[in-house]
């Protein structure tokens, strides 16, 4: 997993499986970015192909907590079957979706 | 594959109930899948609806051998190919009435946060059945091509 920053927004780029572990880091990585400072989170998933549910509650729970803070999280990247998912589970209707991670970035930048 | 009377050609395999062995599996539907020339999306809806059933197995089944039973199958219906697959756990069941239907409003106000399995199951694939008790559970999913 790769992180980069923007000004005050963070770039979280997965790779692989998305379970549990794979949703700890990205909490992990996520919340570390939030207390040096990130406003937005972008999540680029696009080398992930498989995230399962509980990968997903962990993604919520980051979700729930850059909400607390204000603030905004976007995914983009995502496979048709991760995107349905994210549908399913309701992500869609709390965090935006962007094909693109510029498209992303410039969507949380400007919100 | 083996061919059987129905004419469906179907791949055991048995994998243990330890961490990950879920992606074991979904390997094993992607080549059938691949086998019938499924496409890549629908390759990985039948992989995350597989992945889902055996983490499901994994944590509540309580498996007496400690094993899933999986079973993949392809074949033609209506003019249509189809994958299916198996997934059989000797686990002490479950009454499915008694599984409460999760919705996005119960995740994100904090209520529910799991039990999303058997709904992304049923979402991702063409059908779904299942059946359950003492022995175990039975989960026979199918995506036609």
């Amino acid at each position: 997993m790769a992180a980069e920053r923007r000004g005050d927004v963070a770039i979280l780029s997965t790779d692989g499986y998305i379970n549990n572990q794979g949703g700890e880091e990205i909490a992990r990585q996520a919340y570390a970015q939030l207390e040096t400072g990130a406003r937005a989170l972008v999540l680029n998933l696009e080398k992930t192909r498989i995230v399962n549910s509980i990968g997903i509650s962990i993604l919520i729970e980051v979700l729930e907590k850059v909400m607390d803070r204000k603030g905004q999280l976007a995914f983009c990247g995502l496979t048709p079957t991760i995107d349905k998912t994210f549908r399913i589970m309701g992500l869609a209707q709390y965090a935006a979706i962007y094909p693109t991670e510029a498209e992303a970035v410039q969507g949380v930048a400007s919100a | 594959m083996s061919l059987d009377a129905m004419g469906a050609r179907e791949i055991s395999l048995t994998i243990p109930v330890a961490p990950d062995m879920e992606i074991v599996a979904t390997a094993q539907a992607a080549a059938v899948g691949e086998f019938i020339e499924m496409s890549r999306d629908k390759i990985d809806e039948v992989k995350l609806a597989l992945v889902e059933a055996c983490i499901n197995a994994f944590e509540h089944a309580h498996a007496r051998d400690d094993r899933l039973h999986l079973i993949f199958r392809v074949g033609r219906e209506n003019a249509r190919d189809f994958l299916e697959v198996e997934v059989l756990d000797r686990g002490r069941g479950f009454d499915q009435a008694s599984i409460e239907q999760p919705s996005p409003e119960k995740t994100f106000s904090g209520r529910q946060k799991r039990g999303w399995g058997l709904q992304i199951m049923r979402s991702l694939m063409d059908s779904v059945a299942i059946t359950s008790g003492e022995g175990g559970t039975r989960i026979v999913m199918r995506k036609y091509k």
